[in-house]
Formats: C-alpha cells, structure tokens, sequence
C-alpha cells in the first residue's frame, strides 16, 4: 500500500516536472519565432555595416633605417617585403613584416650605361621605373617576387626585371648637346609612350613601338616623335595615362591636355586656366584608371579634373574638389598618391599630416599623422591593406583598413558625378570585366524601379480587389461566396514564377500585338458593364425574380468574357484606323515614346494579378467583419443598400480596407521572379509606361550569385534586401496593427 | 432612369463586375496553362507544304503547323515582300517546326499562307525522337540491320531496332551511372582520406600503401565496366535507318540517338491516345536533354519533393510548438502582441531577403564553419558552405513558419474550451492536456498548415536561386554510394526550371511548350495541395461548430 502511494507521488512529481518542463519548452518555441525575426534583421545589419565604416591606419613594427638617398619605393602584393629605389638603378629591399625591424634583405644593382640625368615611376599598378642616361637612352626596370612552392612552404625572392630588354631604349635625340631634364612614360601592348623636357624647356613626345625581328630574336623598335610646340610658359609638371593615350602638361596656370595615341602628331585638346587666386599649385596627379586629374593646392584644396562627353560636346572640366583637414596651420598639399585600381589617395602636407580621401564618394576617410616628415614616396600595396611610406632616412610600413571606401549614404542615395559622365547623376552598374571600374552604386534608380513597379501593380490590383472584396463580403450570396472566396485563395497560391513566365513569354507579345485592343477593353468593359445593369434593371421583373439576389457576377462573367474577346478581336481594325496600322512604331516615332515589350504595363497586369488575392481577403474579412446591426440600421431608415455601403459599411471597416493596401503594397515591392521575368531589368529612371525597370528585389536575384563574399557589392545588395526588409517590415507592421486596434473596436461593438 | 443610378445600383454593378474579372482571369489562366501544357504530348499530324515563293522559287517544308497568326498584309508588303495576287486586309502566317536541326539553319520556319501551292498529310512520314539535334521529320526509306538492309516489314525492323538501341543504351547509361558513379565516389572519398590523414599528419607509409591498394583495386573494378560500358555503346552502334527527308535526300540516321520513333498520320485516334499517354509519362519519368529544352523532368520532381519534405520535417515542430505558444501559454501581454506582430512580419518579409538570409548566414557562416570543423580535408572546395538542398530547406523552413503557425493557431482556437477545462478538472495537468487531448484534435488543422506550407515551398524560386537550386544537376540528393543522403548537394526545381528554361535556354521558340508543360504540372500539384488543405480546414470547422452546440 505505502509503494503504491509512492509511486503515485513519485508519478505526482515527474508528472508536475514534465508539466513545467513542456511550458518552459513551448514558451522558447514561441519566443524563438521572435529571435528569427530579430536574427534576419541583424545579420542583414551585420553584414551591411563595415560598408559604412571608416578607413583605420596602424603602424607595423617594421620600420627600416636607411643610409642612402632613394627617390621610388613600393611593397609586394603579400606586403611581406617593401623596397626603395635610389637614382642610379639600386632597388633595395626590406623585410616589411611586422615584428621584423624592417632589415634589409637584398640589394639589386642594374647597369645603366652612362651618366643618369633624369629618373621616374610609371602608374603605381604596372610597377616600372625609367632611367634616362645623357644619351637620351631609357632604361626601364620592374621589381617582381618569384614565389617558390617548397615542402609546401611559400617563399618570396626578390629579384629586378627589364622589361624592355637588356639594351636600353634607342636614342630619343638626334642632335647633340642636350640632355633630358625630366620625363614620363607610360607602356600598354607593347607600345611605350615618353613624354620628356629638354634642358632647353623644349617638350617632346616619343612614341616607340616594339617589334620583334624575325632573325635576330632582337625587339626592334619603331620611333615616332613630335615637338610639343604648344606649351606657353614653364613646364612645371609631365603627366601621362598608363596607357599612354592621354598627355598633360602643366605650367604655372594651365593645364594643356593632348591626345597621344598617335604618336607622330600629339593634338592638343584642351588648354585650361588652373590658377586660383593667391594660390599656388602643388602637385598634379593622376587617379587610377588616369580617368581623373588630381591637383593640389597650398590652401590645402585639391581638385579633380576629368574628361566629359556633355552636350556641348566634350570637355575637360573640373568636378569637385576636396579640402585637407588636418592639424596644424600648414595645410599646404605636398604630394597625392592614388592607389592602385580604386578612386583613393593620400595627400600630405610637407609636416607629415595626411588625409585619405575617394573622389566617387566624395569621403575623407581617415586623417591622422605619419611617422615621419619629409615624405619622399609613397606607395600602396597592390591589395591597397598596406602602404610604405619613404622619407629622408626611414621606410616605414603601415596597415590599412579601408574595405569599402567607394560606398558612402550620401552616394547611395543622391547624384554622383562619376568619371566620363556630362553630369552628376543616379547610376546602378555594379560590375565590369577592368580592375579599375569605378562601380557606381546608386539605390535610387532601383528603389525608383521598385516603388515604379509597384505602383502599376496596385494602380491595376486596387481598384478590382477592393471592388470585389466589397461585393463578395456585402452582396454576393452566400452560395456563391462559397466558391469564390477559395477560388481567390487558389488565385494567392498560385507561384510567381509561372506568372513572371506567362506574363514574360505570353502576355508580353500579345500585348505588344493588341495593344488597341487592351485600350479598347479599358475602355468598353466599365460601358458593357453600365449597359447590362441599365437591360437589367429595364426587362421586366417576372424575369429578374428568376435569379437569385446576388449572382450578378456570375451573370457578368459571360459580358466580360464577350467583350474581352471582342476588344482582341477589333484590335487589327482600331490599329489600321487610329495607328496607321503599327501601335508600335506610332507609338515610338508619333509619339517619342520609347516601347519595350516587356513594360510596366505587363509587370502592371501580373504583379496586380499576385496582389488581388491579398488585397481581396484582407479587405473582404475586414468588410464582412462589420456588425450587421449597423447596415440593418441604415437600410431600416430608409437608405439605399448603396448608400449604406458607402457611409455606413466602408466607413466602419476602412482601417481593414488601409491595412489590405498596406499588405498588397508589401507584397508588391517585394516581388521578385514576376518583375524578374516580366521586365528587361534595366535601371532607367521613368515613369512611362511602356518602358521597363530594375527593381530591389530582381537585382539582387540577378547580381547576387556573381558578387564576391565580403565585397562591397555583396555588401550593397545586403543592404538592398535590408530596405527591402525594412520596407515591409513597416507597411505589415502598420497594417496589422490598425488590424488589431479594428479586432478590438469590433468586439466592443 | 435619374433615381435609377441614384440608388447607386451601377455602382453595385461595376463591384460585380470586379468579381467577374478576378474569377474569369484565374479560370482563364488555368484554362490557357492547361491547354498548352497538355497539348504539347499530343501527336499532331505532320504536314507537307509545297512552296513557292515570290521569286518562283518551290520548295517542300514538312513539319508540325507549330502557330499560326493574322499579319496585316501591308506590314508584310513595307517589310519587302511581294504577292502575285491581291492580297486581303490580313495574311495567315503559320510557324513550322521542321527538326532536322543539322541539315537547316533554323528548325523553326515561318511560311506565309499564299505561298503553300498545296497541303498535304502523307502517310508515312515518321517522327524520330533522337537524344540529339533535336526531332527529325522523313520518310523511311530502309533500316539497315546489323549490315543487312531491309527494306520489306521495315516498319517491324525499325521499331525492334530501336527497342534494342534504347535498350542498350540504358544499360549503358545504368552501369556508368551506377557502378563507374560509385568507383568515381570512392576515389574521391579516398582522395579526402589521404588529405584528411595528411593535415593530421598520421600519413604514414603504410597508411600511404593501404590507400594506393585500395585506388589500384578501383581502377582495375574501373577497368572492366569501363570495357563493358564501351561493349554495350558499340552494339548499339550497330544498327542505322536511311530516311528521305524534305529536301528529298537520303539521310542515314543512327538508331544510337534514336530514342523513339511514330507515324502521327497513320494513327488512328485510340493510337494516338496512347502515344499521349507513352509522352506524359516520359515527361514525369525522363531526365531532361539537349540543355533541359526536351526530355523530362523527373530530376526537377524529385528535387522539389525531397526538398519539400526536409523542410516539411524542420518547420512543423517550430510552428506547432510556436502556435501552441501563442495560443495556450502566452497572456494577453506585450510579450505576446510583438511575437505576434513577429509571425504577420515574417510572412510579409519578401521571399527574396530571405534567400539573402540564407545565402549569407546559413551558406557562407553556418555552413562556413561546419567546413572548417568537419571537412578541413575538402578545402578549399566547400562541402557545407556552398549553396545546396539542406540550406535551400532551412531557408523555405523560416519562410513557411508562419503559415504552419496561424493554421495551427486557428485550429487550437476552433476546439472548444470546455474540452479542456474539462481535462483540467479530471487532474490532468496543462502538458498532458495538451498533449492528449489538443494536439490529436487539433491535428487535421496542422495537417492543413503544413500542406499549405508544403504549396508555397514547392512554388518559391527566387530565395532558391541563392541557396541550392542549379539548372542541372548531374545527382540526386539521394544515391546508392554511403551515406546515401547527400544533403550538401545542389538539387534541381520546377519552379527554377521554368525560369531556366523559359528565359535561359538558347532555344526559346523549342522549349516553350515545355514550360507550359512544367508549369502545368508545378500548378497542379500545388492546386491540389491547397484544395485538400480548404477541404480539410471546412470539415474542421463543421466539426467543431457541431462540438460547440
């Protein structure tokens, strides 16, 4: 008897623990729906956020001492060894690891034949330096790391390349007596470009073009050259594209910029006043790509200058313009160093105070102090994680973090003028097969194609889900609802992507076809409609007993059926009598309108198709949901059904009908296969009608599985779906809880 | 006519009149799907049109009368073409699909109605079906056998022809998938080994010897069915058949490609009822050929049904669990009005963010670092953190979390509360309650979330083109090589098929009819799905509206 009450109390105390157990199990069920929601929500802000984030620089221990004079420096890809050029054709080399103390690990002499009377650095991403000896002669070198794949350790070994041959370059000069006092030079396939200077201050402009001899195995090279007779005052600075299709040449107020992609006669095409009162320039360079020109000033201002194709024809205008911001009162700017492939640099003021700024997105990124003064050279690493910066007696290695310096808000969200572009502009073009593309990350033209999209589709799914979620909840009988109301809810299942299919491959060319005939069905259909209520409302009443209150939509359906068929059908004879027989070409040639097949109007039509079902069941509970003492009343004292519909039914239950729209809104804007489909997704900002658009939604189907992880392209398109999210996020929420304020309101009533 | 309107009946009209478009443009689109997509397996006639042209040019076009449409006689005459005879206000146009892809340039071909000097629809013209270039249209004219040829009976000769070619090459393609697929498995899983062992450093000698014997073991296996495989493919080799085609010549075919042949014409209605039913099942049963725009789509089927299912499996225990939540523990609190607004949210959140969701945290994080731990042997190649059929059912799970939960909700609400006082009041305690007396009558309304769930799973595409979905899989998530379920494959899907091959495939024009077939099937299967899940929902009600009196 005792075991059998201690069973029954051990049983009592598991049974009170399982008890407790499955609430506290349910209750985190439930609360983990909560956290999904949540979790969406921050990854999407996790993975967004390092795009806004701000450049960091921190010094690496891994500075070298140095003992001689070097005017180049530059840092491998790995940015595990630095080295420093000296004027006579050293290339030294140093550990830049961190910890290392930056010794010197190598010393590479190349033998240039006579005296060097002028030494320079190609575009930081092709890594060459030039020697001119008092011959006139070129010797160009390029510093490379071989990498070795030993007990699968990887080692790096320096070594110094000429490019060009073991001879230098033939002589630019055929008379005597001058030598070259500073030069350019720029190589693409083969072709090298040097602009130089005489000690005379004469320009020049050698083209040399290289070709191997059949025999010899000898690269024989073609001179072409031309005298830059242009250049008015003294040639303060020589500047040429990387690949080498663009000279400039500054003096102390202009710019002259000249086309040199034939070599033989350099044309000038521009010649621009650069000065600005009371200021001097300090240094001109180029960006990556050469696209811009970058001028500083000694009042700390730096401007960008670039080519644009406007309406007046093309230009070389200056674009925007930056102001260091850094301590002190000397704010003069020293040198500009662009980095390797994107829109950033370095300006220095001679005290050592740098800014980092991008021109695309028009940021200042970082400002801070280096190590040192007297900066000599700068250079970033090719992966733009590090940069080396040399001066008189140091070279120091720094670290960068500056992931996505490209994206800024105000660049996402407002015009940028982009390179080669007539004017400041909203441009989506995420990608392109050079290195150095400037990506033009605007949002604007494809919310504008979202909200675009979705406005055809609610402009087209209001007005009927609306209308028939009134007349299902307020009119239709009974038996017949019966049918429709699942009937619609099949209409909500039905996948989108058979819709976008549909409307792409079917509608899309029978609209293009027909297009009288939808106008004429736009029109006819609300007549028919008018007309048959007025036959009905006249045939005598013996006849209109016979049908129930209530299956007047299902008397329409053979109306609208005929007219919809007989509005196709007329189509060819409108097109003949109203638009010369070809709506298209009318449209495009008559009008000024540009047609795709794949519109608005299609995505209007199958976008309000997958709409309806969620506007209708919304609006039709909301409807139906009114107390019916409330109509009762109405009707009792003397009102139409009509009249009581609108003043007293709507009324009551407009919050339901706000949150329906509000829902059908959501679901439009985040719409992806049907505008995927149904449009030809380009990101133009219109409003017609008969053009397409690129929506939130299809970019990020479109572009997502082609952006690298952790770029700031995958960055953007997170944050593409995150304005998606929050898009919907606020339009359910404020639907649903109108909803529930009207739950409350009704159960009161 | 003034008080008429007044009374604001048009009015009422024009709503009827918004019900009428809703329902006729769903029954209309139903009607179009179906019609197109099951028409594509009828056998149609095969016609002969004689041609000549403008410049007196004949020629003879045979082939299947693909469209036909109305073109206003002056677009035509603008465009540059010219008529004998006056023409009326429109001219029949008819698209042709005339196969013999390798000897035309195009196998599709518009030919206007003035131009056909004569229709005909010989007997005789058969149909090659051909795991290559596509269908080809002529009239046999032998069948070589094994050297001989035959020309008497060829019809018999050409028919056990082919039944031994489709037969071989089954085989064929049964041993390569089969046995040489388990042979390229093992090496590959010896290959990880041998990693794996390295990164421990446990590659001894002898270690470094086992798995050299077991390799050697493979490739000699690998040996003898690559032998047989080579032996099967060289039978079906043998035969060939020589077909007049419509420029007259004498085509030789080989009965290899040939995986079908029929004769539309000679059919008699009960035949070609058949045929229809031979073509559907292929479509259901066939792996898809030619860049997916012919053969079947059984892959995508078995794609979509086992990814529906894992999902199935991992959100029905949350969503009941959540529902049961909100329904019978949580008060009436803050707490519980935002997970509420939470689940409303979760179902409007646009399906694609979820795919980005998917993509970033279960793919490249979650699955990320499942690699680094479990398959340090693989990397760099991903095993995990790649899109495939587990993610693309984990990310469907969230997305239909709130359809299992408001069906499961409403359902909990529809039983009577006194059902469960009256546990309660018997001393069992809340748990039990639930458990023996809500869930099994609240069953049915789960079932009904869950197929709900199930049919919008089966018709999502877009967050499934981030995280699994390929155009064409080479396996099946489920094989005969250990541990038979591969859940970090990429699977095929039918909604991803009809984008695919719709939008992507090189031939638009011959893949068409293909895609209303798939769609219809896609359609049906989720119709189906939802009218049982209404069906099951009003019986329920009607049940419980009976308990409640």
């Amino acid at each position: 008897m005792s075991g059998q009450t201690n069973i029954a109390l051990k049983t009592e105390s598991t049974r009170k623990f399982k008890d407790k157990f499955a609430k506290y199990g349910v209750m985190t069920g439930g609360i983990l729906v909560l956290c999904a929601l949540l979790l969406i929500f921050f990854y999407l802000l996790y993975v967004v956020k390092p795009v806004f984030d701000s450049a960091h620089v921190d010094s690496r221990e891994a500075t070298s001492t140095l003992d001689k004079a070097y005017f180049a420096t530059g840092i491998e890809e790995q940015t595990e060894i630095s080295y420093a050029i000296t004027p006579n054709a050293t290339v030294d080399f140093f550990n830049a690891e961190d910890g290392m103390s930056g010794q010197q690990i190598a010393s590479i002499a190349t033998e240039v034949p006579g005296e060097i009377t002028a030494y320079s650095q190609s575009a930081p991403h092709k890594g060459l330096f030039g020697f001119m000896n008092d011959d006139a002669r070129l010797t160009i070198i390029k510093p490379f790391f071989k990498i070795d794949f030993k007990n699968n350790t990887r080692s790096l070994t320096p070594r110094v390349q000429l490019p060009f041959g073991e001879e230098p370059l033939p002589e630019l000069l055929d008379e005597e007596g001058y030598t070259v006092e500073k030069f350019v030079f720029a190589e693409e396939e083969g072709v090298l470009g040097i602009l130089y200077q005489l000690q005379n201050g004469a320009v020049r402009y050698a083209r040399l073009e290289g070709e191997e001899n059949m025999f010899t195995e000898e690269i024989e090279w073609i001179v072409e050259q031309s005298e830059l007779d242009f250049v008015d005052g003294k040639v303060e600075r020589l500047l040429i594209s990387p690949d080498a299709s663009r000279i400039f040449i500054l003096t102390k107020n202009e710019i002259y910029v000249a086309n040199s992609r034939v070599g033989s006669e350099v044309e000038l095409l521009y010649t621009k006043n650069i000065s600005r009162p009371n200021q001097q320039i300090t240094t001109a360079k180029l960006l990556a790509s050469a696209n811009s020109l970058m001028l500083g000033y000694t009042d700390g201002k730096i401007t960008q200058w670039f080519e644009v194709n406007g309406k007046a024809g093309r230009d070389f205008v200056q674009v925007r313009d930056f102001t260091m911001d850094v301590e002190g009162s000397d704010k003069a700017v020293a040198e500009i160093y662009p980095e390797f492939y994107r829109r950033t640099f370095i300006a220095t003021t001679s005290s050592g105070e740098v800014n980092f700024f991008h021109t695309t997105s028009e940021a200042d990124l970082w400002q801070g102090k280096l190590p040192t003064d007297n900066i000599t050279d700068i250079s970033f690493s090719p992966r733009s994680n590090a940069f080396v910066v040399l001066s008189a007696n140091q070279l120091d290695v720094l670290n960068v973090e500056n992931e996505h310096p490209e994206v800024t808000w105000s660049g996402l969200w407002q015009e940028v003028w982009y390179e080669g572009y007539a004017e400041p502009d909203y441009v989506w073009q995420s990608s392109s097969a050079s290195d150095d593309f400037e990506s033009k990350f605007s949002l604007v033209p494809i919310s504008f194609g979202t909200l675009k999209a979705a406005m055809y589709a609610m402009l087209f799914a209001v007005p009927i889900g609306l209308a028939a979620a009134i007349y299902t909840a307020y009119f239709m009988a009974p038996s017949v609802r019966k049918i429709v109301k699942p009937t619609v809810e099949i209409m909500e299942a039905l996948p989108t992507v058979i819709l976008g299919f549909l409307a792409g491959l079917w509608l899309a060319p029978l609209i293009e076809e027909k297009l009288p005939g939808v106008i004429l069905l736009i029109l006819l259909l609300p007549v028919a409609i008018f007309l048959t209520a007025f036959a009905w409302h006249n045939i005598p009443q013996k006849i209109r007993n016979r049908m129930p209150v209530g299956w007047d939509s299902i008397l329409l359906i053979p109306i609208v059926a005929f007219v919809g068929y007989f509005s196709f059908e007329m189509s060819p004879l409108v097109e003949e009598w109203l638009f010369d027989g070809n709506t298209r070409l009318y449209i495009t040639n008559e009008l000024g309108i540009t047609f795709d097949q794949r519109n608005s109007l299609i995505v209007g039509i199958a976008m309000g198709f997958a709409v309806i079902p969620t506007i209708f069941s919304i609006a039709e509970d909301a409807v139906f949901s009114v107390p019916k003492t409330l109509s009762s009343g109405s009707l009792a004292l003397g009102a139409t059904q009509w009249q009581t519909l609108i003043k007293v039914v709507l009324l009551t239950a407009s919050p339901g009908i706000f949150s329906a729209v509000m829902m059908g809104l959501g679901r439009a804007v985040g719409e992806t296969m049907i505008v995927l489909m149904a449009t030809g997704n380009t990101p133009i900002m219109d409003w017609s009608i008969f053009q397409g658009m690129r929506t939130l939604s299809a970019n990020i189907a479109v572009e997502m599985p082609e952006s690298e992880v952790g770029s700031s392209h995958y960055r953007i398109l997170f944050l593409a779906a995150f304005v998606l999210f929050i898009f919907t996020f606020v339009f359910n929420t404020i639907a649903e809880f109108v909803r529930q304020r009207l739950r409350e309101k009704y159960s009161s009533l | 006519m003034k008080l008429w309107f007044k009374s604001g009946a048009p009015w009422v009209w024009m709503t009827a009149g918004a019900v009428s478009i809703s329902l006729l443009s769903v029954i209309g689109l139903l009607l179009l799907i179906a019609s197109r997509g099951l028409s594509f397996f009828w056998p149609s006639d095969i016609h002969q049109f004689e041609i000549a042209n403008s410049s007196g040019e004949t020629s003879v076009i045979i082939g299947e009368v693909y469209e036909s449409e109305q073109v206003p006689t002056q677009r035509l005459i603008t465009s540059g073409i010219e008529f004998d005879k006056e023409q009326g206000e429109f001219v029949e146009r008819y698209l042709i699909k005339t196969g013999n892809r390798e000897y035309v340039e195009l196998d599709f071909q518009w030919v206007l109605g003035p131009e056909i000097v004569k229709e005909t629809r010989p007997s005789g013209i058969a149909v090659f079906e051909r795991s290559k270039n596509g269908n080809f249209y002529g009239f046999v004219d032998s069948v070589i056998v094994d050297g001989k040829t035959i020309r008497e009976n060829k019809e018999d000769a050409l028919f056990a022809a082919i039944d031994r070619a489709v037969d071989l090459n089954d085989q064929a393609l049964d041993l390569q998938n089969d046995e040489i697929g388990a042979i390229n498995y093992q090496l590959e899983k010896l290959r990880l080994k041998e990693r794996k062992l390295e990164l421990e450093d446990e590659l001894t000698d002898a270690a470094l010897r086992d798995l050299e014997n077991q390799r050697q073991a493979l490739r000699d296996e690998y040996k003898v069915y690559e032998k047989e495989l080579f032996a099967f493919r060289d039978e079906a080799r043998r035969d060939s058949v020589i077909v007049k085609d419509m420029r007259g010549e004498l085509v030789t075919l080989p009965i290899f490609y040939v995986l079908d042949v029929s004769f539309p014409n000679d059919m008699n209605f009960f035949e070609k009822v058949i045929q229809y039913g031979k073509q559907l099942g292929k479509f259901v049963s066939d792996d898809p050929r030619e860049a997916n725009t012919e053969g079947g789509v059984f892959p995508a089927i078995f794609g979509t049904v086992f990814m529906v299912l894992l999902m199935a499996v991992i959100v029905t225990p949350f969503g009941v669990v959540a529902a049961i939540y909100l329904h019978e523990y949580a008060g009436n609190n803050a707490v519980t009005k935002v997970i509420r607004i939470s689940v409303i949210n979760l179902a409007g959140v646009p399906s694609i963010v979820y795919g980005v969701f998917g993509l970033g945290f279960f793919v490249y994080m979650l699955g990320g670092s499942l690699d680094q731990l479990f398959y340090p042997e693989a990397l760099p190649g991903p095993t995990f953190g790649t899109p495939g059929v587990i993610w693309s059912a984990l990310t469907l799970a969230i997305l239909t979390l709130p359809v299992v939960i408001v069906s499961t909700e409403e359902g909990l609400s529809r039983i009577p509360g006194s059902l469960r006082q009256g546990s309660l009041a018997l001393g069992a305690t809340k748990a039990e309650t639930i458990w023996r007396i809500i869930i099994p009558m609240a069953s049915p309304a789960i079932m009904t979330g869950l197929i709900l769930a199930v049919a919008r799973a089966a018709g999502e595409v877009a967050p499934l083109m981030l995280v699994g979905v390929v155009k064409m899989a080479p396996t099946l998530p489920i094989d005969g090589n250990f541990p038979y379920v591969h859940l970090d494959r990429k699977f095929m899907h039918l909604g991803f098929h009809i984008y695919d091959v719709g939008f992507q495939s090189p031939n638009v024009e011959a893949a068409r009819p293909l895609v209303y077939a798939t769609s219809f099937l896609l359609v049906t299967v989720i119709i189906t799905l939802n009218i049982t899940a209404i069906g099951i929902r009003n019986h329920l009600r009607e049940k419980y509206k009976s308990l409640e009196h």
